[in-house]
């Protein structure tokens, strides 16, 4: 394999210290080395930006309702269309693009490692077949857990040992990678017509709470030791006041110490937060609770937060969040798509325009920058947009932008129809605050690469670590305008996947050897948890058992993550 | 205002894109320079002078600059797309999208024009001597966008689904139109002077819909409101007026519920119902059957082809069972 020595670049390392210092990498077999021979190509880095591979922590970039979405937004597609390139297939598509979009985009911005945040099990196979025909990228898939019947019973019953093998079991027979939850309760209720919108709104026939469930969840995710935390979308999302919610949620985790071998820290990850950071009790007097939900989340350490940020962008909604769609489409009235996805989850789609004119959508997008200022440690905040629900994840850079540069910000608050009413919503006018380039690898490399327990692998340059490498274009010391942050983060001069070059001045060059991360959690044994699967499938599920499991030719080139859960 | 002469030499073996030509796109070249600029066809991409001659030169800016299209220009669509300033006239028939996405300027096709013109269109003016095919002035696949400002007058008939998410600017159809007219509309305004063929403002939430012939048959999801004197064309009519579309959501402005509307003269509602009743009741006579034999002559055509043939032939509207049996009874 080859060797490569990126030379004399300002390398910024969280995992190796370095905040910019002038370093050579260096890259062989696949790896990060200590050195290289003299036969290794040399990269000239020098006055430009060095770091590791950026991982995404949560993401809509495969699966049913992503397609779905492909699907019934033609209009999404329109003049976005790129033909067959040299080393490239034809890709298209803006706030929905195609699995080989999503995987040039995310290479050519320099991530490497992506997460899809909610697959629904019983599509589990759609996910990875999407995942498969996504180039470059490593990719994991989250399950989701939250409105699960299996789990409701077995929590109602107070039986841990059986939440645990179902959980395994599940991981398994999805190839999933960690617990995510998704409006716990809430999706179930919504098949009865129903919403859980508060943490002690119990579930209609299953008499559960969103609490039980979290405090369940999160006490199965510790006992057997995963990789990741539980990874929660809380109740009431969008909704005028619903930080209080959000709080109530976050509190469920209060005094848990984590319990696993992967390094991570956190016992709880709260997903795109900017929508769950919402005070006042109506539209009209909507304003931000970005200040309370970051003072509770600086005093308490074992959490994590992606920030969910509203780029201003037309764009699709979806979640498995099903009564959070509806409500949606009946306040923009635009087209909506709905699914119930049987004993698991629920999930909608609905397009909809953040339009920079309109008080509600500027004032959450100053929510969302709020919340990446005023948390302290960025080793627990991590950049994302919830793609594609607050903006596509091809604006990641400009979201670096805005977060490194109050001037930018400054001009974006005056320049809004509704300037004066947003700037008295929001605190976002009297934070002066301007990231650094090493917070920004903290956010978007160190940070998740940690609380997904991958940090012995990916985010960091320490030598034995995967290779996954990203020059860009920029020198902080000489930043003259902040754009540049954008033009450089957008497009890399070079990204090397587990030290292979993909990306050069900007364009792929290279495929990759796409990998699908699993967690294959070990646990005894569980005769009444088989038997209650056979039962569930022949009773209820529209679906025979053999035709439920991703098999392995799904995943042709899995990555593994074993944990002994016993 | 510069003139560009554009002429055709040559029917192109596939359709010919060309969203070039617009008067934006001309303004301030010379015709050397416009024809370098370029056309798609299929996977393969040519130049406009590979297609047309090219005389003149654009104006300084879009407004100044005018286009004349002539030749046998059927097959080529985007003609004058995105378009928000100056004027395109076009001697023969266009593609489709002439039009799409027209933002200001005037078009002006003296011949027909196929499906999907001025879908989406904000501003200007899009005048057509003949026929329009289908979606004309709607939205895009999918988009909730539809003609949004601007005036478009087609002379003879236009197709089925016109206006589709229409929600301002003004359409004028000299002719008759067929299915699904204003379909989702949100505002604007509509005139028919001719028939139409049913299924019209559904799922209306808002805007205005004249019919100055018959209504084939009104929507159940419309009430007739009442008789109302109404200005069009510059003097005051009677028109009976429907509300609806009822099971769609509506505004309200002072406390009043705001309804789509439709408008048909006084005097002819009545009749609208049972005439075209009547008209669908119609057979083929012995030389219009010889005739339909003739088209299909050796070949199995579907019931859609042989009802679409008749349809546009004739000028009848027959249902799929009885077309199904017509083609049993040929086949005999
Ligand atoms: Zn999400």
């Amino acid at each position: 394999m080859s060797e490569y020595i990126i030379k004399n670049g300002k390398v910024y390392d969280p995992k190796t210290g370095l905040k910019g210092d002038v370093a050579d990498v260096c890259i062989k077999d696949g790896k990060i080395a200590d050195k290289v021979s003299n036969k290794a190509k040399v990269i000239d880095a020098k006055g430009k930006t060095v770091m590791a591979g950026a991982v995404e922590v949560h993401a809509h970039v495969a699966g049913p309702k992503v397609n779905e979405g492909r699907n019934y937004r033609p209009e999404d597609k329109l003049f976005t269309y790129k033909p067959t390139g040299k080393n490239t297939r034809m890709s298209g598509g803006f706030s929905i693009p195609t699995t080989f979009k999503t995987g040039y985009e995310y290479a050519r911005m320099g991530y490497t490692t992506v997460m899809e945040a909610a697959m629904p099990p019983l599509y589990a196979r759609h996910v990875h077949e999407e995942i498969k025909d996504t180039p470059i990228i490593d990719e994991g898939a989250f399950p989701v857990f939250g409105n699960n019947w299996f789990v409701f019973e077995y929590l109602k019953n107070n039986e841990m040992d059986n939440v645990c093998a179902y959980i395994s079991w599940l991981l398994k027979t999805t190839k999933g990678y960690a617990i995510k939850i998704v409006n716990p309760g809430g999706s179930e209720a919504w098949g009865w017509g129903e919403n859980c919108t508060t943490v002690n709104d119990p579930v209609p026939y299953f008499d559960i709470t969103p609490a039980e469930i979290v405090k369940g969840l999160l006490t199965a995710n510790e006992k057997m030791g995963l990789p990741h935390s539980i990874h929660i979308h809380s109740n009431n999302l969008g909704n005028p006041g619903n930080y209080t919610t959000t709080l109530d949620t976050l509190k469920i985790a209060e005094g848990v110490k984590p319990n696993n071998k992967f390094g991570r820290e956190q016992v709880l990850h709260h997903t795109h937060v900017q929508f769950h950071s919402y005070k006042g009790d109506s539209w009209a007097n909507f304003e931000s609770g970005a200040k309370e939900i970051a003072d509770y989340f600086n005093k308490n350490k074992n959490m994590t937060m992606d920030l969910g940020c509203v780029t201003l962008d037309e764009t699709t909604t979806m979640t498995a969040d099903g009564p959070f769609e509806h409500h949606l489409t009946s306040l923009n009235h635009l087209k909506w798509a709905n699914v119930d996805v049987e004993l698991e989850t629920s999930s909608g789609i609905v397009p909809y325009v953040y339009d920079p004119n309109i008080k509600v959508c500027a004032i959450q997008w100053a929510i969302g920058l709020e919340l990446g200022l005023l948390a302290k440690d960025p080793m627990r905040t991590f950049i994302t947009t919830d793609h594609p629900n607050a903006g596509p994840f091809t604006r990641y850079p400009r979201i670096m932008k805005w977060l490194m540069s109050d001037k930018s910000r400054q001009a974006m608050l005056k320049g809004f129809k509704n300037s004066d009413k947003v700037i008295a919503a929001t605190n976002l006018a009297s934070i002066d605050r301007e990231l650094t380039l090493y917070e920004i690898a903290q956010m978007t490399r160190a940070g998740p690469a940690k609380s997904l327990g991958l940090y012995d692998t990916f985010g960091g340059l320490a030598p034995g670590m995967d290779a996954d490498v990203v020059v860009y274009d920029l020198n902080e010391d000489k930043i003259k305008d902040a754009e540049e942050i954008e033009k450089a983060f957008s497009a890399a001069d070079y990204v090397f996947k587990s030290g292979t070059l993909v990306v050069e001045n900007g364009e792929v060059i290279n495929n990759g050897n796409k990998r699908t991360l699993w967690v294959d959690a070990k646990v005894p044994m569980n005769e009444q948890v088989e038997r209650d699967v056979q039962m569930k499938f022949l009773k209820f599920y529209s679906m025979n058992l053999n035709n439920y499991e991703v098999s392995n030719h799904y995943v042709p080139n899995p990555y593994v993550i074993e944990v002994d859960s016993n | 205002m510069d003139i560009v002469k554009l002429t055709l030499t040559k029917v192109p073996e596939l359709y010919l894109e060309a969203e070039n030509i617009t008067p934006d796109h001309f303004a301030g070249k010379t015709a050397q320079q416009i024809g370098e600029l370029h056309v798609h066809l299929g996977n393969t991409t040519a130049k406009i002078s590979d297609y047309f001659t090219v005389e003149g030169k654009g104006g300084a800016t879009a407004a100044d600059t005018k286009i004349i299209i002539s030749g046998p220009t059927d097959k080529v669509k985007y003609i004058g797309m995105k378009m928000t300033a100056g004027e395109i006239e076009v001697q023969g028939n266009t593609d489709m999208y002439t039009a799409a996405w027209m933002a200001g300027g005037k078009i002006h096709v003296k011949g027909n024009v196929d499906s999907f013109c001025a879908i989406g269109m904000t501003g200007g003016e899009f005048i057509v001597d003949g026929n329009a095919k289908n979606y004309l002035a709607a939205s895009y696949r999918g988009d909730w966008r539809g003609m949004q400002g601007g005036k478009v007058i087609v002379k003879g008939n236009a197709g089925s689904d016109t206006a589709t998410f229409m929600n301002g600017g003004t359409i004028d159809i000299g002719g008759n139109v067929d299915v699904h007219l204003g379909t989702h509309a949100e505002g604007g305004k509509i005139i028919v002077r001719g028939n139409a063929k049913g299924r019209v403002g559904g799922q209306m939430v808002k805007g205005d819909i004249f019919v100055l012939g018959q209504v084939e048959r009104m929507m159940p999801t419309y009430i007739l409101k009442g008789e109302e004197e109404v200005e069009l064309d510059g003097k005051k009519q009677m028109f009976h007026v429907w509300i609806g579309d009822m099971g769609e959501r509506h505004g309200k402005r002072k406390g009043e519920i705001i309804y789509g509307k439709i408008y048909v003269p006084s005097g002819k509602a009545e009749a609208a119902a049972p005439a075209a009743r009547a008209e669908r009741k119609k057979k083929l006579t012995d030389k219009q059957l010889e005739q339909v034999k003739e088209a299909f002559k050796g070949q199995e055509p579907t019931v859609q082809q042989v009802r679409t043939y008749i349809y546009d032939t004739f000028d009848i509207d027959m249902k799929p069972m009885q077309v199904s049996r017509l083609i049993d009874g040929l086949k005999r």
